[in-house]
């Protein structure tokens, strides 16, 4: 009955240091399920991060853990499974780290359709530096660098990944814990790059600025605007308007995977 | 069969009542900064508390 997450976290790590409400802690556990249902040998997996709170998460899990630069997981993560291919390597990080310094990354490591599986925790902030707005900031919000609301279009994770050649592409939020691990467990086991982005609450730095109430106000609102991939076809614009699709949203199992063409390559030049 | 043992890690919790607030059975209530699992009896075991718990904090046993 009671979940054993404590065997995939490192000895005396937890209470963790997320401030009270901070859905960081609901997407870890997640993850740690996923990699139970997969079965994952923790001796043979990569968790890689940047910087920001949800950069924090490698540091407690009992797995081969990287807490590389500032946007710099996914360049680090391709990386390691450049050199070992047969390791099973998840990025985890934060909207921050891995849509503005990260973006680069993040989009080249999705055109290379590298097998790597990312969660993107999705706060809509830059949390652990005190609320500055982040490319995922919804337009009007206020951040500490938009004192009379942010100005800027907001960048859609999932939609970035999907344009930049990503081969799994998911969404869910942590109101959605099942849902979490259903959707990590898919993109571990797909062949390619695979990013679920998790929406998700900041109630320090962006939910106080932003008059939310309380964390429930936010976890509540997760939970009302979120709208499955299937029930959406069926829904008009008007319907649709600020709600987000939940689930699958793209899934090539086609598209060749990078290691596998580097390997072919190499062994192509090693003949010639 | 409803009914379980609601066990809750006081060093862990942060007193978010995400658990309390989402429980569909109002099994579980607040002592100022801790939760606290007054009715045990009237649990489900949907998990609901366990799964949303962002602090390792809540576990639900049979019982
Ligand atoms: C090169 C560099 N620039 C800036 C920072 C400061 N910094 C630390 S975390 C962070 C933003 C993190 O935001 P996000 O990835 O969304 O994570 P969150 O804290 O919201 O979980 C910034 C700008 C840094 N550590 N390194
Ligand atoms: S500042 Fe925000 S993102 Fe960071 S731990 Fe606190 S609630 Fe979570
Ligand atoms: S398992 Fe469900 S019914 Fe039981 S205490 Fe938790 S949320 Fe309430
Ligand atoms: S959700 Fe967890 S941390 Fe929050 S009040 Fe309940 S037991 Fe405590
Ligand atoms: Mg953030």
């Amino acid at each position: 009955m009671a979940y054993d997450y404590e065997s995939s976290i490192r000895p005396g790590k937890l209470p963790h240091i997320w401030c009270p409400g901070c859905g960081h802690g609901i997407v870890m556990k997640g993850l740690i399920r996923a990699m139970d249902t997969c079965e994952l040998d923790r001796k043979n997996t990569a968790i890689v991060s940047g910087i920001g709170c949800a950069s924090r998460l490698p540091g407690y899990l009992d797995a081969c853990t990287l807490h590389t630069a500032h946007g710099r997981a996914a360049a680090f993560a391709t990386g390691v499974k450049m050199a070992k291919p047969g390791m099973n390597v998840i990025c985890v990080g934060g909207d921050g780290d891995g849509t503005a310094i990260g973006g680069n990354h993040f989009i080249h490591a999705c055109r290379r359709n590298i097998d790597l599986t990312y969660v993107i925790m999705n706060n809509y902030i830059y949390g652990m530096t005190g609320g500055q707005f982040s490319p995922c900031t919804p337009t009007g919000m206020l951040a500490s660098t938009t004192p009379y609301g942010n100005p800027d279009p907001v960048f859609d994770i999932s939609k970035l990944a999907i344009g930049a050649g990503a081969t799994f592409v998911a969404r869910t939020t942590a109101m959605h814990p099942r849902q979490i691990d259903k959707l990590i467990t898919q993109g571990i086991k797909h062949k390619g790059m695979a990013i679920i982005e998790v929406l998700d609450d900041c109630p320090t730095s962006y939910g106080r600025r932003n008059k939310f109430r309380s964390v429930i106000d936010m976890m509540k609102r997760l939970k009302d605007n979120a709208v499955p991939v299937k029930a959406a076809a069926k829904m008009t614009p008007e319907q649709l308007e600020g709600k987000f699709l939940t689930g699958v949203l793209y899934h090539d199992t086609e598209l060749p995977e990078y290691c596998e063409q580097y390997e072919a390559l190499t062994k192509k030049a090693q003949n010639a | 069969m409803s009914g379980a043992r609601i066990e809750v890690i006081e060093r862990n919790c942060k007193g978010c009542s995400i658990c309390v607030e989402f429980c569909p059975k109002n099994v579980l209530e607040m002592d100022v900064f801790l939760v606290t699992a007054p009715r045990p009896e009237d649990c489900i075991k949907c998990m609901q508390c366990e799964l949303l718990c962002p602090d390792f904090a809540i576990k639900v046993h049979d019982e």
